[in-house]
């Protein structure tokens, strides 16, 4: 183990801010594909749906 | 085992829908595995304290960029020359996460440069040649958004594809020698303090977990895209009446 | 097959005479673009001079890429195009062929008018020279990459500014060498190494972009 407490852990020794930063940003760049992806997939579920109770076949 | 059984869309939708946990599943457990490795079991590096760390994501993020985009290159060859549509719908599917790597792996290079060398941007060689990637990606997503007729699309962007991946190594060439001209010095956001094992492990380890993230996504992408192309087909139909 | 080539180049040649107005506006825009740059920097001759030969070589990359979207667009929208691709000749030498007038109608002028941008940079006669020869040698790789993006993005919307997007990563090299050509002599550290490496992506672009854009406009046309 490297820290002795979780405030070592958060400063990340001064640098804090970038390690945070960095790992802050790859984060919400993953949940935020993930999320869109859902959303794309959820719209063109319901947008062919839709489509298909329109269809006169 | 006949692969080409999965070249049809039909037959891939359901496979790509059983491995898709898989894939997350193993993401997940590397991710934990590398972050672990990242934060307590790699030491505090004797230059660069603790802001080190970040090379733990900026390089696996820089790699899978250039490996995705490689592999999109692939599909689009194949696509290109049998004319398979769920090749080229696997190229589509990779270039968002393609992207989304390339700017992690850009701002966290700038994190990472920022403490360390004192500016947020520095023209280092590869970081430059990262962000022509991103263009190079903008480039394959802005010209597919832009076309209409779907079969044109893939095909023009396959072919954009192409040409892109094989000027990668001459930008690269061409940037890194442009680098040594004009700075001469030693700032290289890549050559790494004295690379301690564990910590080559450690990328390697995130890097295999941004592989196994990559694939998950691109399999569920190209579910979705799949639907939408397939829309007419009966099996497309009878999936949206049988489910809710 | 060479006739073929001359009359492909010599249609378009004679056609960009006749609508003088578009060849002459790509021309101002290039010398407007580098003039910005002293107004929006200052005009000290020495900072001038180290930024000389990056400005006017991305000038004229942006002059070029202007004057792109227009390479296919007029064929294609009268259906032309279509009629050429038709044509017993193999689409390669059309797109070579389009290439080649592209590059005489713009670039060409390009090589004219930098000499005279580069004594606005405070460049030396040597400098003026390797930037002429550097322009030389890349203006013919800005119109063959140049053909792709155009015969890719054919008929779309984006027009103009979807080929900038498509073809300036591209050009990279291209700028890299030919704007280090012209420092090279001005550092004195000599301009052949970078002169060689932008004859071979000459040689590289002569050899697969016609092929390229070929495939392209098939795949636009269809």
């Amino acid at each position: 183990m490297n820290w002795e407490s979780w405030q070592a852990f958060w400063a990340m020794g001064g640098y804090g801010l970038y390690v945070w930063g960095a790992f802050g940003m790859t984060l919400l760049c993953i949940v935020g594909e993930v999320w869109l992806l859902r959303r794309h997939r959820l719209q063109t579920w319901q947008r062919l749906k839709r489509m298909k109770a329109w269809d006169p076949q | 085992m006949n692969l080409y059984h999965y070249a049809s869309p039909s037959t891939f939708y359901p496979l790509a829908g059983k491995l898709v946990p898989w894939f997350v599943a193993l993401a997940l457990i590397l991710t934990t595995a590398g972050l672990y490795i990242s934060f307590f079991v790699a030491p505090t590096d004797f230059q660069q304290g603790e802001g080190y760390r970040i090379i733990f994501i900026h390089v696996p993020a820089a790699w899978m960029s250039m490996f995705i985009y490689i592999i999109m290159a692939f599909w689009s060859a194949i696509g290109l020359a049998w004319n398979t549509r769920l090749s080229f719908l696997m190229a589509r599917a990779l270039a968002p996460t393609g992207a989304m790597f390339t700017f992690v792996a850009l701002w966290t290079g700038a994190f990472w440069g920022k403490p360390m060398w004192g500016a947020w941007w520095v023209w280092d060689a590869r970081l430059t040649s990262e962000l022509i990637l991103l263009f190079l990606y903008v480039g394959v997503m802005a010209l597919q958004a832009a076309i209409d007729d779907p079969r044109r699309a893939d095909r023009a962007g396959a072919l954009l594809n192409l040409v892109g991946v094989i000027n990668v190594p001459i930008i690269y060439f061409s940037v890194k020698w442009w680098n040594t001209l004009h700075q001469g010095s030693s700032v290289s956001l890549t050559r790494a303090p004295s690379m301690a094992h564990i910590m080559l492990w450690g990328m390697l380890i995130m890097a295999l977990a941004a592989w196994m993230y990559a694939i998950a996504v691109a399999l569920v992408r190209a579910r979705s895209l799949i639907l939408e192309r397939e829309r007419q087909t009966e099996w497309v139909r009878a999936l949206l009446e049988e489910k809710p | 097959m060479l006739k073929f080539l001359f009359t492909v180049i010599r249609r378009d040649v004679l056609l960009a005479a006749r609508r003088r107005g578009d060849w002459l506006t790509a021309q101002f825009f290039f010398v407007m673009v580098v003039s910005m740059f002293p107004l929006g920097i200052g005009p000290e001759p020495s900072m001038l001079r180290i930024i000389g030969p990056g400005v006017v070589w991305v000038a004229a990359l942006l002059a070029s890429l202007l004057s792109l979207g227009r390479l296919f667009a007029d064929d294609y929208r009268d259906g032309t195009l279509e009629q050429m691709l038709l044509s017993p000749y193999p689409n390669t030498l059309l797109a070579l062929g389009k290439a080649i007038a592209h590059w005489i109608i713009n670039g060409i002028p390009l090589l004219v008018i930098a000499p005279v941008l580069g004594i606005q940079f405070n460049l030396p006669a040597e400098a003026l020279w390797i930037l002429v020869l550097s322009l030389a040698i890349g203006t013919p790789i800005l119109s063959l990459l140049g053909s792709i993006g155009a015969a890719l993005t054919l008929g779309l919307r984006g027009g103009g500014v979807l080929v900038t997007l498509l073809i300036l990563p591209l050009y990279v090299p291209a700028l890299i060498f030919g704007a280090g050509a012209v420092e090279g002599v001005l550092s004195g550290t000599g301009s052949e190494a970078q002169l060689s490496l932008l004859g071979a992506f000459l040689i590289m672009s002569l050899l697969l972009a016609p092929w390229v854009s070929a495939m392209a406009l098939k795949v636009s046309v269809e």
